[in-house]
């Protein structure tokens, strides 16, 4: 057990991991000392017979003290925070070369929608792979992401991706991942009966394998039609 | 303006003569009988939610594995030894609902709302004892029409206890038709009884208090409460109107939150969370005052900083009006609301680290006795401290995209609402039971029972945090489905472990607090040297509560007081050179 994050393999995970160390920090410092302080009067302060408590009702300096630290605090913490926060999930944070992809989920699957070859979504040439979403590597990615049903979460921990899709709506999610390899979907907000079941992949190609994928499923689509 | 104005007199028509058993005990309008009866409604309901928290547990510890005593629930619900996913979401449901909505609110509000307010501002009963006994029994209609539920075809609502809509909205999704709308319809008529309750403690608060009881005379536990009242009126509405728009939607067939007809999903979301977030300050404010009263008793010593205390509770509950958007931060909410959303949020860390800094401030240089309501108390401020600091990671919205949904959150919310407001409410009953029954409970009894919740309390949910930091989802049914999360089988074993050892450790409070009814030692009108105007009649209070109501002459936390030989010195005790609160100015 440890308070680490497991690797993080997109271009914004270690901006907010670096945010959770901050606060780790922060929140562990604040930890120690109310925890140790609470155990250190127990044992300092407990009863002696005899003897009677100092009698006072408080302190103004204190309370300023303690009122203004944690005040300047919080503010750090969100100011830090809020230009991660626009980078990842900002209205027009996805990068404008990004490549466009459609995932939309259903009870209990996702069905990732590719562009085939004009690179535009909702053509003739689209295809969907049921539970298989296949991005490059060091390439910016915008997913178009919907539901057919209920409220889904896509969920990718290891590229700390996370958004609800709503239904009615179309989403706008974006990551570049930065590593090759295979990654989770997992579904994260509660949509019925099989949502402990509603995994999926994310498969990072290096650009070459990408190509070659894209162009063999482009191929297997069309001749299926 | 102060008081003595009895209330009602019909009411109190039974001064005189003898009450029948029925209305002394069962449909009484004394507010004492009214806390007591909500206190063992709400002990039951704590007892059913953290039975299925267990049942919960061992699916996720032993997924595989059979369930013990399996055998008891239909093959619905448990097929072959194996718990069924839609149990399992039913089952998460109703721990939260239970939890929430029977346990720790009521136990807060209903129970200590009710014993504490007329008893400490010394009014003879509350402003309106018949609504009172209303909002009792309305409660206990709420609690038949949410048992019901369990037992109609299709089980129980599996929308989870936050019913986002649309899997809350019809029932194709879940399978759930009947048992959904005795959620949303029991909700509703839970509400009414809130409301009633709150709306009668206001009007107490205001009109009843004792000669002398000025409003910064009050106990934190009552401007507490009071706040809190105020927080039910304002946010229990809100999730009854929402609640029935959904029962429209399930039955009748409007769309407000059903997409496909041109309702708003997300709108459910803005209504539930802007009752749910208030919800959570109804949940932990009621257990800051009473912590407040037994940590200055336990201490010896003076609230440090009371106005500092109070205005903290008052900042509180304003920034829990505006800060309910941060439930929604992933959610496809207009994400520059983000910002807005998280700077509010991440602002409650500062009346609450006053509260928590001026609660050490009293500790400090004190004469700590540590009988078994304080050290609960201390607990609460030891495991409230985590809750709020493991808060600030979800409240910053970049750490928010990793961790929302998943046993992180489930983590701090259990550090808030079972370290925080459950020990508080330990603290509170073993400081209050003597009051209560007229008997102390087992010092010894409480010492175990203590050391064992919070170890086995931490050993429960402390690993929690990490097994949201791996990206283990909340409310799945099996974890051993996905790659990622098979390395935390052992960390879950662990926790549903101690998880089971927790809940043993109950059975020693709830002997402790059974036997302690008929065999405890008798208690004395004041066991535990306080000051409250509680402690200045026997114990238990006679109906009317005093023969004549006290006259106030100071604050509720004079402990160690240089005026004195003794270490308190009692609101109600007149030291030569006091005035009367007329002569004084300060009536109330």
């Amino acid at each position: 057990m440890n308070w680490l994050l497991p690797p993080g393999n997109s271009t914004f995970a270690g901006d907010i991991d670096f945010i959770y160390y901050v606060i780790l920090v922060i929140t562990g410092i604040a930890f120690v000392i109310v925890e140790f302080g609470l155990l250190w009067f127990v044992i300092r302060y407990r009863r002696r017979p005899g003897r009677k408590a100092y009698y006072t009702h408080g302190s103004m300096k204190a309370e300023v003290i303690w009122t203004a630290i944690p005040a300047v605090t919080v503010v750090v913490i969100g100011v830090m925070s809020g230009g991660v926060w626009n980078q990842v999930k900002g209205r027009n944070a996805a990068p404008a070369d990004a490549m466009v992809f459609g995932l939309t989920a259903k009870q209990f699957e996702w069905n990732a929608t590719y562009t085939g070859a004009d690179g535009r979504l909702g053509t003739a040439d689209d295809f969907v792979v049921r539970n298989q979403l296949h991005v490059p590597v060091d390439q910016p990615v915008l997913i178009k992401l919907a539901t057919e049903d209920v409220i889904h979460s896509f969920f990718v921990p290891n590229l700390r991706v996370k958004q609800d899709a709503l239904p009615g709506k179309t989403i706008d999610v974006w990551f570049e991942a930065t590593e090759p390899g295979e990654f989770e979907i997992a579904c994260a907000e509660l949509c019925g009966l099989g949502h402990y079941r509603m995994r999926a992949f994310v498969t990072v190609h290096t650009a070459d394998d990408f190509a070659r994928w894209m162009a063999e499923q482009t191929a297997a689509a069309a001749a299926g039609e | 303006m102060a008081t003595s104005a009895p209330p009602i007199d019909a009411v109190h028509a039974g001064h005189g003569h003898e009450l029948s058993f029925i209305r002394k005990y069962i449909f009484s309008t004394d507010h004492k009988i009214i806390g007591v009866q909500f206190l063992l409604l709400s002990l039951v309901g704590l007892f059913l939610g953290g039975m299925m928290a267990m049942a919960i547990r061992w699916q996720l510890g032993f997924p595989e594995g059979s369930m013990p005593l399996g055998g008891i629930f239909p093959e619905t619900m448990v097929s072959g030894g194996v718990m069924l996913p839609e149990f399992y979401n039913s089952l998460v449901t109703m721990h939260g609902t239970f939890m929430v909505f029977f346990a720790v609110m009521p136990l807060l509000v209903g129970v200590f709302g009710n014993y504490l307010i007329p008893l400490k501002i010394g009014a003879e009963d509350m402003a309106f004892p018949r609504i009172n006994m209303w909002s009792f029994w309305v409660a206990v209609i709420g609690t038949v029409i949410m048992m019901a539920g369990f037992w109609v075809e299709g089980g129980h609502s599996q929308a989870g206890w936050t019913q986002y809509a649309p899997l809350s909205a019809d029932p194709q999704w879940t399978g759930v038709a009947t048992g959904q709308q005795l959620w949303l319809l029991s909700i509703a008529v839970l509400g009414l009884s809130s409301i009633l309750g709150a709306t009668n403690y206001i009007t107490t608060v205001v009109n009843l208090r004792a000669p002398g009881m000025t409003w910064f005379r009050l106990p934190l536990s009552i401007w507490s409460l009071f706040i809190t009242a105020i927080l039910v009126v304002l946010a229990i509405p809100i999730l009854s109107g929402a609640a029935i728009m959904l029962f429209f939607d399930q039955t009748i067939g409007t769309s407000f939150f059903n997409a496909t007809a041109g309702g708003q999903p997300i709108l459910w979301q803005h209504l539930f969370w802007y009752f749910g977030h208030p919800e959570v300050y109804i949940l932990i404010l009621p257990a800051m005052g009473m912590v407040s009263e037994v940590i200055a008793n336990g201490s010896r010593k003076p609230i440090f900083g009371y106005h500092s205390m109070v205005y903290a509770i008052i900042a509180i509950a304003f920034l829990g009006w505006i800060v309910w958007g941060h439930h929604m931060f992933q959610s496809g909410m207009n994400p520059t609301l983000g910002m807005t959303f998280m700077i509010s949020t991440m602002f409650i860390a500062v009346p609450s680290a006053i509260k928590v800094f001026n609660w050490m401030g009293t500790m400090w240089r004190g004469n700590l006795t540590l009988h078994v309501p304080m050290l609960n108390a201390i607990a609460f401020v030891a495991m409230f401290v985590i809750g709020g600091l493991s808060g600030v990671y979800m409240a910053s919205t970049p750490v928010d995209i990793y961790i929302h949904d998943t046993y992180f959150i489930v983590a701090h919310i259990h550090y808030v609402l079972f370290g925080g407001s459950l020990f508080a409410l330990f603290a509170a009953i073993t400081f209050w039971y003597p009051k209560m029954f007229g008997r102390m409970m087992s010092e010894a009894w409480g010492r175990v029972h203590f050391a064992l919740t919070f170890v086995f309390f931490n050993l429960t949910f402390w690993p929690m945090h990490y097994l949201g930091l791996q990206g283990h989802m909340r409310r799945i049914y099996d974890p051993s489905q996905y790659e990622f999360l098979q390395h935390l089988s052992g960390t879950n074993r662990f926790v549903t472990i101690s998880a089971f050892l927790l809940m043993v450790s109950q059975v020693i409070f709830a002997a402790n607090f059974i036997l302690s009814w008929f065999y405890g030692k008798k208690a004395s009108e004041n066991p535990w040297n306080d000051n409250g105007l509680e402690w200045s009649t026997p114990s238990p209070p006679p109906h009317g509560n005093w023969p004549d109501v006290p006259t106030v002459y100071r604050g509720p936390y004079e402990f160690s007081s240089p005026e004195v030989e003794e270490d308190f010195l009692p609101q109600h005790q007149k030291l030569p050179g006091d005035l009367e609160p007329e002569a004084a100015g300060r009536g109330s």
